[in-house]
């Protein structure tokens, strides 16, 4: 039985140890928000948070993760309202929004790390993280602007 | 079995489609529906429309009832029905704001409903073609005017006063004459009981009183949910008792089982079950291409389990299907006379008696959709009842493409349309939800299929494959006097019936025939091309390699002649008229030339907003340079004028973006812009990186490590829009689709400007490196 910390909810796992985590979130917790886009580790649309650091769910088995802290995109803010989050909004990133969980979440972790990251910082950190719909230039002003105050 | 019989269901093909003459009155009324109406947009009176489209066209027409899409609660709340499928381009929010707008509601006390599949009762739903503002605009002023007329009657009547005296404004019907007020909630029981107006008879608004449409403040209606990983795509759908389902098809366009050992899969922990999946032979358009499904308790278990099928396959005839061998074809086809589409003048003699001959061949090669969320479909059938949940850009023809391959009565099929996690046209082809019906219908239980990124890069319905060939004859001094442009590409026609060489009119109408420069001497040929893979409908479409190939010869005739780009593109473009191609059948994107001619005004327009604003001719540092190129796709025209720079080892990365788009009328100034700037990322994906080629019938790819897409660091530094203010009575035009085309050309040209190096083929790979 593997114990893990969700979103503050402690949840066990007693099937196949090297499930990816991914999928542990979506099909067996129910926490749809984390997306599969590649199964790789490729585009970024599965990052959750593990600890203080971002990761890719879908190459982290639920076992890599037993005794730990995960953060999804639906715990990152109580009322959706992180500063990443609002900033987000401001400037209305999303396209079809796929991938946006991701790119939030993947956004928040920078932020933890560094709070006022340069723009060739936000570019360089974010570009694990695909956007197919192009809100690239939105993005990068939206972390600037989570950075600085929204 | 074979679905192309029935050619109502060609979706793309309403050149061929026969409109049907029916009275909508009277389906309506067969179904036990009173006092709606139901129109085609053709039969609308001009004066209430001020303009045509070609909606009435489309299958099932437009419906304009604003029974069918308002209901107001006694709460007050608005209810608008969204009837299009959103993947991004913000149709969700816009198309309810028009009958908001219209009928002076207030947003923040309107809900949006998500329609499922039903286009007797919505009109037309496929989300494809840059059509939904085009063709639902003005029906959607019309409902919520209609809403807005039922509403004063009722109050009128209450007041017993003429209706003439009392107005509706922000959510409530006041008489200013006795200073009297009632909400639209007060309202909703009297008002339901009125004649819905005749659209004739309709006031709609003055456009300077708009509160929201043109003012671009209103974000979309998903935003929070998609911020907060609430918003619910195909992917999210979870229902009691559902079963997770990944399936192994054949590696080979054409290809079938011959025999599958199922033990070691079904010794993973989690897997239930491997079980067959109905396949149809190539092509039949949008049917399943069979294979093994693996059943499991969650997806990670059901991917693990497909990894441990043994599977054999038969290949079929696509199995020597060599994109090197097959470019070389459509070269040498290119170099031979073809089917002649477009004919004025004498192109031959006058290149042949020309005093300089500029000759390119650019290639473009197949590409994927690689849409964030790959396919996926879930699906519940109990005895003849089938619901569906997805993300498919065509929910009626996804209903009765599900009744068709279950055999049931399209009346007893559901189709829900969640969030679409991206589309670019992928998602127009419904097989994904055919096969989910299929598994459920044998299982007995819900199931989701999941197509994994793999499945979508391997199995898809690609780009097409084409060379666009172009010989430009100039005089002595330096006038283009002939043209000559052959493109060679297999028919996306080619995934609906077998022997297909030549492309449709919606092809050949995408930037081949209907060039709009004003030459004397023009001949569009189209020589055959087979295909050997399934061809689908990505974004922007043959535009892609027309604009590639028109505006890079631009490119290379200033080249020749030692004149500015921009300047060649209008001497090119002439003077400012109506073009009339010498076409069978234009097809014009199936828009009446009267509202959407080819206007070279508007063109040069473009151009000279773009040079404007872009800084055309500045001075850029050593090592850059700026390319232009222009557009007209989707009734829409577009310029582009891309920065570039280009470092000693051949490395590039762009600067700067401007692109001026002309699309008439429109509703959300800041979605145009933001659609145009996810253009240009797609744009630069294509040119950098975008290949799909195949060994042995199969795709060589196979995920974002060897199919990449353009990522942030690597993406424009700025992209900026302009936006051309519409005429008064401007028809609205696409948005969706064409800021791609020009992007690559645009790129191309300032390649060319920066380094001196002249690029033909896509994608640029190495070609810079050397």
């Amino acid at each position: 039985m593997i114990k893990v910390k969700i979103n503050g909810q402690e949840q066990s796992w007693d099937g196949d140890p090297d499930l990816p985590l991914l999928w542990f979130l979506r099909d067996e917790a129910g926490l749809t928000g984390t997306k599969y886009g590649c199964g790789q580790a490729l585009c970024g649309a599965c990052t959750v948070i593990v600890d203080k650091e971002a990761v890719r769910a879908c190459v982290t088995s639920v076992n890599d993760v037993a005794g730990r802290e995960v953060t999804t995109i639906e715990g990152l803010h109580p009322n959706g309202d992180h500063p990443v989050q609002k900033a987000w909004r401001q400037l209305n990133v999303p396209q079809c929004g796929f991938c946006q969980a991701g790119q939030i979440v993947q956004a928040a972790a920078l932020l933890m790390d560094n709070p006022k990251p340069s723009h060739d910082q936000i570019r360089e950190a974010m570009s694990g993280n695909i956007c197919r719909c192009g809100c690239y230039q939105r993005i990068e002003n939206a972390v600037h602007l989570a950075s600085t105050g929204v | 079995m074979n679905f192309i019989d029935n050619p109502r269901k060609l979706r793309g093909f309403e050149k061929h489609v026969r409109v049907e003459k029916v009275s909508r009155r009277s389906i309506l009324k067969g179904l036990g529906i009173t006092g709606g109406f139901v129109l085609a947009a053709p039969v609308m009176s001009r004066q209430a429309l001020a303009y045509e489209t070609g909606a009435g066209k489309m299958p099932h027409g437009v419906v304009v009832d604003p029974r069918v899409f308002v209901s107001v609660a006694p709460d007050g709340i608005v209810t608008i029905v969204g009837h299009r499928s959103e993947m991004g381009t913000g149709v969700r929010t816009s198309l309810p704001l028009i009958v908001a707008e219209e009928m002076e509601a207030d947003w923040s006390r309107v809900k949006v409903q998500q329609a499922h599949g039903d286009e007797v009762k919505f009109g037309n739903q496929d989300t494809d073609g840059s059509r939904s503002t085009r063709h639902y605009l003005m029906p959607m002023r019309q409902i919520g005017a209609s809403a807005r007329t039922m509403l004063e009657q009722a109050a009128a009547k209450r007041w017993g006063v003429p209706a003439t005296e009392v107005k509706a404004v922000n959510h409530e019907v006041v008489h200013s004459a006795s200073g009297r007020k009632l909400g639209f909630g007060e309202l909703a029981a009297d008002a339901a009981k009125e004649s819905v107006p005749s659209i004739e008879g309709l006031k709609l608004k003055d456009p300077k009183d708009f509160r929201y449409l043109t003012k671009g403040q209103v974000g979309m209606v998903d935003l929070h949910d998609i911020t907060t990983g609430k918003a619910r795509y195909g992917a999210d759908v979870r229902l009691p008792g559902m079963k997770y389902a990944v399936i192994a098809r054949p590696p080979v366009t054409g290809g079938t089982l011959v025999s599958f050992d199922p033990d070691a899969a079904l010794k993973v922990p989690g897997v239930e079950k491997v079980m067959k999946v109905q396949g149809w032979p190539w092509p039949s358009k949008f049917q399943p291409l069979g294979g093994v499904a693996v059943i499991a308790r969650n997806t990670g278990a059901a991917i693990k389990g497909r990894d441990a099928l043994k599977l054999v396959w038969d290949d079929g005839p696509n199995g020597k299907y060599d994109s090197v061998a097959y470019r070389k074809e459509l070269e040498e086809a290119s170099r031979k006379p073809g089917l002649v589409l477009r004919k004025e003048g004498d192109a031959d003699a006058a290149l042949k008696g020309a005093d300089k001959v500029i000759v390119g061949e650019y290639y473009v090669p197949h590409l994927a959709h690689v849409a964030m969320e790959p396919p996926v479909a879930v699906a519940d059938v109990k005895g003849d009842k089938a619901e569906i949940w997805a993300p498919v850009q065509s929910p009626g023809g996804t209903r009765e493409d599900v009744a068709k391959t279950l055999g049931i009565p399209e009346g007893n099929v559901t189709v829900n349309v969640t969030l679409l996690g991206g589309g670019f046209g992928r998602k127009s082809k419904c097989d994904f939800a055919l096969e989910a019906a299929l598994l459920s219908k044998e299982l007995g239980a819900p199931v989701k299929v999941q197509w994994t990124r793999e499945d979508d890069i391997h199995n898809g319905f690609l780009h097409t494959v084409s060379v666009e060939r172009i010989e430009a004859g100039l005089d002595k001094s330096g006038k283009v006097i002939a043209w000559r442009h052959r493109s060679v590409a297999p028919s996306i026609a080619s995934t609906f019936a077998a022997g297909t060489v030549h492309q449709a009119p919606f092809e050949i109408g995408m930037g081949l025939v209907d060039m709009p420069f004003e030459i004397a001497n023009i001949s569009c040929e189209n020589p055959e091309a087979a295909a050997h893979t399934r061809i689908g409908w990505f974004r922007s479409v043959s535009n892609i390699p027309r604009a590639f190939a028109v505006q890079s010869m631009v490119g290379e005739i200033a080249q020749a002649t030692g004149r500015d780009q921009k300047d060649m593109l209008l001497e090119l473009i002439g003077s400012p008229r109506i073009v009339k191609p010498n076409v069978k059948d234009l097809w014009n994107y199936g828009e009446p030339q009267d509202s959407y001619p080819i206007d070279t005004a508007r063109l040069r327009k473009v151009v000279e907003l773009v040079a404007e604003k872009g800084g055309w001719g500045r001075q850029v540092p050593k090592g850059h340079g700026l390319g232009i190129a222009v557009h007209r796709s989707f009734v829409s025209y577009i310029a582009t004028i891309v920065e570039v720079a280009v470092d000693d080892k051949g490395k590039l990365t762009v600067p700067r973006v401007d692109t001026a788009i002309d699309c008439g009328t429109y509703v959300n100034p800041e979605r145009i812009a933001s659609q145009i700037e996810g253009a240009a990322i797609m744009g630069l994906s294509l040119v950098k990186y975008g290949e799909i080629s195949f060994k042995e019938g199969k795709v060589q790819q196979k995920n974002f490590d060897d199919f990449q897409v353009v990522r942030i660091d690597e993406s424009p530094v700025v992209t900026n829009v302009y936006i051309v203010p519409p005429g008064p009575d401007t028809p609205p035009s696409g948005v969706g689709e064409p800021g791609v085309p020009p992007f690559a050309p645009a790129l191309i040209n300032a390649i060319f400007a920066a380094t001196g190096k002249r690029i033909r083929s896509l994608p640029i790979g190495k070609q810079l490196e050397a």
